[in-house]
C-alpha cells in the first residue's frame, strides 16, 4: 500500500522543493499504541533540507506520534527513519525537539535551562553558558538568565524551550506544537520570530500543529494527515510572498486561498 | 512485573514474603518469627475463641462510634474552615499541627479524663481520624469552580441549598479520600489506645500474648488486625471510585 | 508534576509556596491570634475546671520551666532523641533508595512494594511491645520502634515520587542525548525531591509516634517516663507539660524543616 499523496497545490504552483534533498526521510511508518489503537499507517514522507514542514491534522491523528517517531523518543512498530540516509532508532545529535509542555527544569535557572542539551554532553560550564547566553540573546530573553521558569510568562517559556534547541546546533528542529500553551499575541509575536529564526539559522523545522492559518503563515510544505489511523492525505506547498508585513502576508491572496483550500480539504475529517 | 511471558499480579509478592518468612522461622533465625505455618494454625484457633470475639466486638463498636463522630465533625470544621477565611487562619495551624502531631502521646491524658474503658478507646479513634478528615474537605471545599456556585445563586438558591446541594456534593472526592485516610488512622488510633489502655479488647489480648511471649498468636492477632485495616481501607476506596468521575470531570 | 499522593498532608506540604511579606506580617497576626484562642481555651478549661485532672494553661507553663530549670526536661529529651535520630537517620537512608529504586526497576517494585503497602495502612504499633520484649529495653528496640513507623511513608513517597515523575522531562533529556545515569541524577532526582521531602517529613512525624509508644508500652524512659510517673503521682500540670512539650516539639521540628527546605535547597521556591 502506497500513502496517497496528492500535490495539488505543489503541481498548480510548480515544485521548487524537488531540486532541495533530503534531510530526513520516513518509510512505510505505522505505529499501534496498546489497546490496538493504530495511530499511524503506511506513512512515507519526506522532508527537505532548510525547509519548513508542518504536519497538520486533526486532533489525534497522530501528528506528535510521528514527530516523536522521527526524533527518536517512539519506536514504530514497523517501517524506518532515515536521516541523512542513516537509519536511526534514537535521538541523535542532528535532530533537537521543541516540547508542547515547554520541558523545563523548575529548579534550574533560564541560563541552565537554555544549555541543558550541552551540560548533558559533558561540555564545560563557561564554554556552555557562553553559547547559552548567545541563545537567549537570540530568542529575545536577554536579562532574563538567572529567572527560574515559574517567574516566566508562557511564551517566555517557549522561547527558553526553543533556544534550548538551538543551542545543540542540530541540523532538524522537531517543534511539537510550540504555541498551543502560549496565549494568542504571544503566539503571533513567536510566529513572526520563527521566520525571523528561519532566515538567520537555515535549518531544517518540522513542525506540528492543528492551526490551519499557522501552518500556511509559517510553512514551505504543509502534509495533511488523515484521522486515526493517521496517513498522508495531501501534501500541500503553499507560494506566498513572505517579504512583506505579518499583517500584508495574513491580507495576501494566496495566503487566504491556501487557508481555504486546506480547510476544504480538512473538513471531511471533522465529526 | 511480569516472569517468563506471566503477568504477576500486584500484591502476589506477599506470597513470597510468606514463604521467606516460614524460612526464617523455621531456621529460627530471628526471635521475633515463628514459622509463618504456625501462626496460620493459631490463626484458625484464635478467631474461633469466645474472648477474641468479645474483644472483635469491643473494637468494631468503638470504632464505628469514634469515627461517625469523627467523620461528622470533621467534615462540619472542614466546611467551615473552607468557607470561613477567619475560622481558617484561626483554626488552620491548630489542625495541621495535629493531623501531624505524635498523638499517641496524648492518650495516657484520655486515660484520666475518660476512665480505663471504651470512652477512652472512642475518643482516641476520634482524635487520630478528625484532622486529616477536617484539612481534605478544607482543600475540597476551596477547590470548587466558583462558578458552580455563582450558578446556583444565579438561579435563586438559598444559602442552605448551597451548602447541601453544591459545596459538599462538589468536594464529595476530597471528603471520600479524607474520610480513607481517617479510617487507616482510625484503626491506628484504636489499636494504639488499647494497646496502651491494656484491659479492654485486643489490647488485652497484645498484653497477654506479649508477657506470656506466645509468639503464634500474637502474630495472628496483629494478622487479623492489618487485614481488618486493609478491609477498611479498600472498602472506602470501592466507594471512592464510584464518585471519582466528579473529580475526572472537575480536572 | 501532579502526583496524587496518599497523604494529602504530603502534597499540600509539596506545594507551599512563600508569600509576599505583607501578608506575612497579617499571617503572623491571625497566628499569634490563633494561639491565644486556643491557650485561652484550655485557660479557661482549666479554671473551671472540667476536670479535676486537667490543669490551667498556666499551671503546664509554670511546670514546664520548673522541669526545665531543674534539668529533667533536657535529660529526658536527651533520652528520647537519642533513639529517635538514629532511627530517622535509618529509615530515610534505607527508605529513600528503597522506595528509589522501587520507581527505576519493576523487579523491585513487584517485590517490595506490597509490604510497604501493607505496612503503611496497618496498624504497625501493634508490633512495638513484642520488639520490645525481644529486645529488650535498650536502644535497639526503640530504633526499630522508629524506623517501623518511620519507614514505610518514606519508602512509598519516595517511590511514588520516582513513578511520577514528569515524563515530559524525561523525554527531553533522552531528546537531548541524556545517558540513563544523567536521567537518573539531574532529572529523576530533583524532579522528585520535593515529594521525597515531604515523605521525609513525614516519616520523621511517624517516628516520633514511633518513639512515644516505645516509651509508654514498655520502657518508661526520656519524655515517655515523664509522662508516666507524673501521672502516677498525679503531677497533672507535668504531664501536660511533658505531653504538650513533645507534640510542639516535633510540630516546630516538622516545621523548620520545612522552612529549611523551601529556603536552602529549593532556590526556584524562594521568592516566588
Amino acid at each position: 500500500m502506497v500513502a496517497v499523496t496528492k500535490l495539488r497545490a505543489a503541481d498548480r504552483h510548480g515544485e521548487h522543493m524537488a531540486s532541495l534533498e533530503s534531510i530526513i526521510s520516513v518509510r512505510g511508518i505505522n505505529k499501534v499504541y496498546p489497546g490496538q489503537v493504530h495511530a499511524l499507517k503506511d506513512v512515507d514522507l519526506d522532508f527537505p533540507a532548510g525547509a519548513l514542514t508542518t504536519l497538520l491534522g486533526p486532533s489525534g491523528c497522530g501528528k506528535t506520534t510521528l514527530l516523536k517517531i522521527i526524533a527518536g523518543l517512539l519506536e514504530p512498530n514497523t517501517g524506518d527513519v532515515l536521516v541523512k540516509g542513516r537509519k536511526v532508532t534514537a535521538p541523535g545529535p542532528e535532530r533537537a525537539f521543541v516540547f508542547q509542555d515547554f520541558a523545563l527544569l523548575p529548579w534550574a535557572t533560564v541560563l541552565r535551562n537554555v544549555g541543558f542539551g550541552l551540560e548533558l554532553r559533558g561540555m564545560a560550564e563557561t564554554k556552555r553558558n557562553e553559547i547559552a547566553r548567545r541563545y537567549i540573546d537570540q530568542v529575545g530573553l536577554s536579562g532574563f538568565e538567572d529567572k527560574y521558569p515559574h517567574e516566566l510568562s508562557g511564551g517566555m517559556r517557549q522561547r527558553v524551550g526553543l533556544a534550548r534547541a538551538l543551542a545543540v546546533d542540530a541540523d532538524v528542529l522537531l517543534l511539537d506544537e510550540p504555541f498551543s500553551a502560549v496565549d494568542e499575541q504571544n503566539r503571533r509575536k513567536f510566529q513572526e520570530d520563527l521566520l525571523r529564526l528561519r532566515e538567520i539559522e537555515r535549518k531544517t523545522f518540522i513542525f506540528v500543529t492543528h492551526s490551519i492559518e499557522e501552518a500556511v503563515y509559517l510553512s514551505d510544505r504543509i502534509v495533511l494527515l488523515s484521522r486515526r489511523p493517521g496517513r498522508v492525505s495531501q501534501v500541500i506547498t503553499p507560494q506566498i510572498d513572505r517579504s512583506g508585513s505579518p499583517e500584508e502576508i495574513r491580507r495576501d491572496r494566496a495566503y487566504l486561498d491556501t487557508v481555504e483550500e486546506i480547510w476544504q480539504g480538512l473538513r471531511q475529517f471533522v465529526d | 512485573m511480569t516472569l517468563f511471558g506471566y503477568r504477576l499480579p500486584m500484591m502476589s509478592s506477599l506470597v513470597v514474603w510468606c514463604l521467606i518468612w516460614e524460612i526464617v522461622g523455621r531456621l529460627e533465625l530471628v526471635l521475633l518469627f515463628p514459622p509463618f505455618s504456625g501462626v496460620l494454625a493459631a490463626l484458625v484457633e484464635l478467631v474461633q475463641s469466645p474472648k477474641f470475639l468479645a474483644a472483635t466486638w469491643t473494637t468494631i463498636t468503638t470504632f464505628c462510634i469514634g469515627m461517625a463522630l469523627a467523620i461528622a465533625c470533621g467534615v462540619a470544621l472542614g466546611v467551615l474552615m473552607g468557607r470561613v477565611r477567619a475560622a481558617e487562619n484561626l483554626l488552620g495551624m491548630w489542625v495541621n499541627v495535629f493531623a501531624s502531631a505524635p498523638l499517641s502521646a496524648l492518650v495516657p491524658v484520655l486515660m484520666i479524663l475518660f476512665g480505663m474503658g471504651e470512652k477512652t478507646i472512642i475518643v482516641s479513634v476520634f482524635l487520630f481520624a478528625v484532622w486529616i478528615i477536617a484539612l481534605d474537605t478544607q482543600a475540597g471545599v476551596k477547590h470548587i469552580t466558583p462558578s458552580l456556585i455563582e450558578m446556583a445563586r444565579s438561579f435563586g438558591a438559598r444559602r442552605f441549598d448551597i451548602y447541601a446541594k453544591i459545596i459538599l456534593w462538589a468536594a464529595l472526592p476530597e471528603i471520600l479520600a479524607g474520610i480513607r485516610l481517617g479510617f487507616i488512622r482510625g484503626v491506628k488510633g484504636v489499636v494504639i489506645g488499647q494497646l496502651l489502655v491494656s484491659i479492654i479488647g485486643y489490647g488485652e489480648l497484645f498484653e497477654l500474648y506479649s508477657r506470656t511471649f506466645l509468639m503464634e498468636e500474637f502474630w495472628a492477632l496483629t494478622i487479623v488486625l492489618f487485614a481488618f485495616a486493609l478491609l477498611v481501607a479498600h472498602l472506602v476506596g470501592l466507594l471512592e471510585k464510584r464518585v471519582e468521575y466528579y473529580a475526572g470531570v472537575r480536572q | 508534576m501532579d502526583a496524587r499522593l496518599e497523604d494529602p498532608v504530603a502534597a499540600q506540604m509539596a506545594a507551599q509556596p512563600g508569600e509576599a511579606a505583607h501578608s506575612r506580617r497579617q499571617n503572623l497576626w491571625w497566628r499569634l491570634a490563633s494561639i491565644a484562642l486556643f491557650f485561652g481555651a484550655w485557660e479557661i478549661a482549666g479554671r473551671v475546671p472540667i476536670n479535676l485532672a486537667f490543669p490551667t494553661f498556666s499551671a503546664t507553663v509554670a511546670a514546664f520551666f520548673e522541669m526545665v530549670g531543674d534539668g529533667t526536661m533536657l535529660k529526658a529529651y536527651g533520652l528520647t532523641l537519642q533513639p529517635l535520630i538514629v532511627g530517622i537517620v535509618l529509615s530515610a537512608v534505607i527508605g529513600v533508595s528503597t522506595g528509589v529504586a522501587m520507581g527505576l526497576r519493576k523487579s523491585v517494585e513487584w517485590m517490595v512494594a506490597p509490604v510497604f503497602i501493607v505496612l503503611q495502612a496497618a496498624p504497625v504499633a501493634a508490633v512495638i511491645p513484642m520488639v520490645t520484649f525481644v529486645y529488650g529495653i535498650g536502644l535497639t528496640a526503640k530504633v526499630i520502634s522508629v524506623c517501623l513507623l518511620a519507614l514505610p511513608v518514606i519508602v512509598l513517597n519516595s517511590y511514588k515520587a520516582v513513578a511520577n515523575v514528569n515524563p515530559s522531562l524525561v523525554a527531553m533529556c533522552r531528546s537531548f542525548l541524556g545517558s540513563p545515569w544523567q536521567q537518573i541524577v539531574k532529572i529523576i532526582l530533583p524532579d522528585a525531591s520535593p515529594v521525597i521531602f515531604a515523605g521525609l517529613r513525614l516519616g520523621i512525624g511517624a517516628g516520633f509516634v514511633g518513639i512515644i509508644l516505645a516509651e509508654l508500652l514498655i520502657t518508661p524512659t526520656g519524655i515517655g517516663d515523664l509522662i508516666t510517673y507524673h501521672r502516677a503521682v498525679a503531677n497533672y500540670a507535668h504531664m501536660y507539660a511533658a505531653i504538650a512539650s513533645i507534640i510542639a516539639f516535633s510540630a516546630l521540628t516538622l516545621s523548620g524543616l520545612q522552612w529549611v527546605e523551601e529556603n536552602w535547597v529549593r532556590p526556584e521556591k524562594r521568592g516566588s
